[in-house]
C-alpha cells in the first residue's frame, strides 16, 4: 500500500473520524435528521476540512510551534465564516435549516485534529488527499445515518433535496412507505445516538473482515518478540 | 474434624433466577386480572403481544450470540414483556408492543451484554421509547368499560387493536368521548388538564371518571397491584425498602404541596392510588439489576424516583411520570451503590 492509499484507507474506513475517532459527534448527531441535512453538513465540513489541511500545511513551516492551535483556530474560523457566507447566498434555505452547526464546525475537533496531526507535518498534496479523504469518511457516515434515520422517521428518502439542489430536485422525494404515526424517536437525538452506536457496531463487526480484503492478509511468518523476562543492564 | 468453608451468600435454599421471575410474573396476576375487569379484554392482548415479541427477540438474540437457548427459561424475557404490556394502554395498535418488547430485550438488555448488565429497566426503556415515538398511540387510555358510552365487545376491542376500527366501524377516539362530547382521560391526565384549563379542583373531581375523589378503576387496580407486591414481600422476593421508601416520599411530598396549595395539584390519596404507582412500586422499581443494590442505596434510589415523579407528574408535559422517573434514576444507582457501600464487619469506619 503507497502512501496515497494508506491516507485514502486512513480516511474512509480504518481511522473514520465520525466512526473511529467519534469526533465532531455534536454537529454529526443533532443535524442528521434528514439526508439531505446530513448532506449539506457534510459538504460543508468536507470543503473547510480541505481548505484548513492546505492552509495549515502551507504554512506550517512559519508558524512558530507555542502559538500554533491559534493560528489552526483563525484558519478554520475564516474558512467556516466563507462557507457559512456561501451557504447563506446559495442555498439559504439549507442554511436556515442546519442554523448554529454550520458556525459550530470551528469547533468540529476533527478538523483541527488533522491540521494538527497531519497538515502540520506533510507536504501540500498530501494534506489535501488527507482533508478530502478525511472529509468524504465523514460525509459518508453523515449520509448513512441520515439515510437511516430519515427513512425510520419519515418512511421518505431525499426530502428538500431542493434546498441544496436547486429546483431541479424538487421533487426527488422518495415516499417509501406511509405511517400512520411516525417513529419519532429516531428523527429525535435519541435515536441518532442509538443508530450511531448500531453503525459503530456493525463496523467492528466487518473490520476484521474487510481490513483483509483490502490490506491483504496479515503476514503470518512475523518473528515472533519474545518479552523480555529479566531486566538487562 | 472436617470444616466445610462456603463463601458467602450463606442461603439455605437455593432460589434460582427462573423462580424468583416466575413469583413475579405471578404476583402481578390480580392487578391484570382487576385491568381486565375495569378496561377489558384488550389489556390480555396486549401483554399476550409483549411477551411473544419478547421472548422471539431473546431467542434471537441469544442464537445472534451463540448463546443457548435454554437462557430463555430463566423467565426474564417473559417478565419483561409482561411488565411492558401491562403498562400499554388496552387499545393500542397492534404494533406498538411489538415495537416496545423488541426495542426492550435487543437495545436495552441484550446490547449491554444479556440478563445482569442492563443498565437501564428493559420494560420502562422500551415503555420511553414507544411513549417518546407514538405519542398519540401511547396516550389513548380508555375510560373504565362500565362509563364507555358504545357497548365494546371483546371481538371488537381484538378488532380496534389489530385493524384500528370496531365491527361497527367506530374508531378508538370515538370510543374515548362520552355522551356529551367530553373526552375521557385517566384521573391524572384529566387533573391536569382541567387544571391547566382554569377549572377548579372541585369541578374536576365531579367528572364521572372520580367516586370519593378517587380515580374509578385505577384505584382497585392499584389496589390488587399493591397486594400482588405484598406476596412478594411476603414471599421475601423483594425487599420492603424501594416500595415502602417510595411510596412514603411520594405521599409526603404530595401531602406537603397539597396543604401548601390546595387545589393547584391533585391530593396525596389519588396520587398513590392512580397510574403506575403501586405497580411501579413493587414490580418496577425492585427490577434486581438495575436497583440499587445497597441497603441504604435502595432507600436513596426510591426517595429518587419520588421525588422525580412528583416533579414530572404535576408539572412536566406527560400525565404519568414512573418511566423517565426510573429510567433516570437508574443512570445514578452506580454512584448511589459507589457511596453507600455498607462497612465490611470489623472494619471501622473511615
Amino acid at each position: 500500500m503507497n502512501q496515497l492509499q494508506e491516507i485514502s484507507w486512513q480516511g474512509l474506513w480504518k481511522n473514520n473520524p465520525a466512526l473511529v475517532q467519534m469526533l465532531g459527534l455534536c454537529p454529526l448527531l443533532a443535524v442528521t435528521n434528514t439526508f439531505i441535512n446530513g448532506l449539506g453538513l457534510g459538504i460543508a465540513t468536507l470543503m473547510v476540512l480541505i481548505g484548513s489541511n492546505i492552509s495549515v500545511s502551507v504554512v506550517r513551516n512559519w508558524i512558530p510551534n507555542e502559538i500554533r492551535i491559534p493560528v489552526f483556530v483563525m484558519i478554520i474560523a475564516s474558512l467556516v465564516t466563507i462557507v457559512q457566507l456561501l451557504m447563506n447566498a446559495y442555498t439559504y434555505e439549507l442554511y436556515q435549516t442546519l442554523g448554529i452547526f454550520i458556525p459550530l464546525i470551528v469547533t468540529n475537533c476533527a478538523i483541527i485534529g488533522r491540521a494538527e496531526a497531519f497538515a502540520s507535518k506533510n507536504s501540500v498534496p498530501l494534506a489535501a488527499l488527507d482533508g478530502f479523504m478525511m472529509g468524504s469518511g465523514f460525509l459518508i457516515v453523515l449520509l448513512l445515518l441520515g439515510g437511516i434515520r430519515e427513512i425510520l422517521g419519515n418512511g421518505t428518502l431525499f426530502a428538500g433535496a431542493d434546498l441544496l439542489l436547486g429546483e431541479l430536485a424538487a421533487n426527488w422525494t422518495l415516499h417509501l412507505f406511509q405511517f400512520e404515526q411516525h417513529f419519532l424517536v429516531a428523527i429525535l437525538p435519541p435515536g441518532a445516538f442509538i443508530i450511531m452506536g448500531l453503525l459503530i457496531a456493525l463496523k467492528n463487526r466487518f473490520e476484521k473482515r474487510i481490513e483483509a480484503i483490502v490490506v491483504g492478509q496479515p503476514d503470518k511468518s512475523e518473528k515472533i518478540e519474545r518479552a523480555r523476562v529479566t531486566a538487562e543492564s | 474434624m472436617n470444616f466445610r468453608v462456603s463463601s458467602s451468600p450463606h442461603n439455605r435454599t437455593q432460589r434460582k433466577t427462573s423462580d424468583v421471575m416466575l413469583a413475579v410474573s405471578l404476583a402481578c396476576i390480580p392487578g391484570i386480572l382487576t385491568q381486565v375487569w375495569f378496561f377489558g379484554i384488550g389489556v390480555l392482548v396486549q401483554i399476550a403481544l409483549a411477551i411473544a415479541a419478547a421472548i422471539c427477540a431473546e431467542a434471537i438474540c441469544l442464537r445472534q450470540r451463540n448463546r443457548s437457548l435454554t437462557q430463555l427459561k430463566d423467565n426474564t424475557a417473559l417478565l419483561t414483556g409482561l411488565l411492558l404490556g401491562i403498562c400499554l394502554p388496552p387499545l393500542a395498535p397492534w404494533w406498538v408492543a411489538i415495537i416496545g418488547a423488541a426495542f426492550a430485550i435487543i437495545i436495552a438488555k441484550q446490547i449491554y451484554g444479556g440478563l445482569g448488565q442492563n443498565l437501564f429497566n428493559p420494560a420502562m426503556a422500551g415503555y420511553v421509547v414507544l411513549l417518546v415515538s407514538f405519542p398519540v398511540a401511547m396516550t389513548l387510555w380508555l375510560p373504565p368499560v362500565n362509563l364507555i358510552e358504545y357497548e365494546l365487545s371483546a371481538w371488537d376491542m381484538i378488532l380496534v387493536i389489530f385493524t384500528g376500527y370496531s365491527d361497527q366501524g367506530y374508531s378508538l377516539a370515538q370510543f374515548r368521548t362520552s355522551l356529551d362530547g367530553f373526552t375521557m382521560a385517566t384521573p391524572l391526565d384529566a387533573i391536569k388538564t382541567g387544571l391547566s384549563n382554569q377549572q377548579t379542583y372541585q369541578e374536576i373531581i365531579q367528572q364521572s371518571i372520580f367516586s370519593n375523589d378517587l380515580g374509578i378503576g385505577w384505584m382497585q387496580v392499584n389496589l390488587a397491584y399493591l397486594l400482588g407486591g405484598l406476596w412478594l414481600l411476603q414471599r421475601k422476593i423483594i425487599n420492603w425498602h424501594i416500595p415502602l421508601t417510595f411510596i412514603v416520599t411520594l405521599f409526603l411530598l404530595c401531602l406537603f404541596s397539597y396543604l401548601a396549595a390546595p387545589g393547584s395539584i391533585a391530593g396525596p390519596w389519588i396520587q398513590i392510588t392512580s397510574g403506575a404507582t403501586m405497580f411501579a412500586a413493587f414490580f418496577i422499581l425492585t427490577d434486581p439489576v438495575s436497583a440499587s443494590t445497597t441497603a441504604k442505596g435502595r432507600i436513596l434510589y426510591a426517595a429518587l424516583i419520588a421525588f422525580l415523579v412528583f416533579i414530572i407528574r404535576n408539572w412536566g408535559g406527560y400525565p404519568e411520570a414512573v418511566a423517565f422517573a426510573v429510567l433516570l434514576a437508574n443512570m445514578c444507582v452506580p454512584l448511589i451503590d459507589y457511596y453507600t457501600k455498607p462497612r465490611t464487619y470489623g472494619h471501622v469506619k473511615g
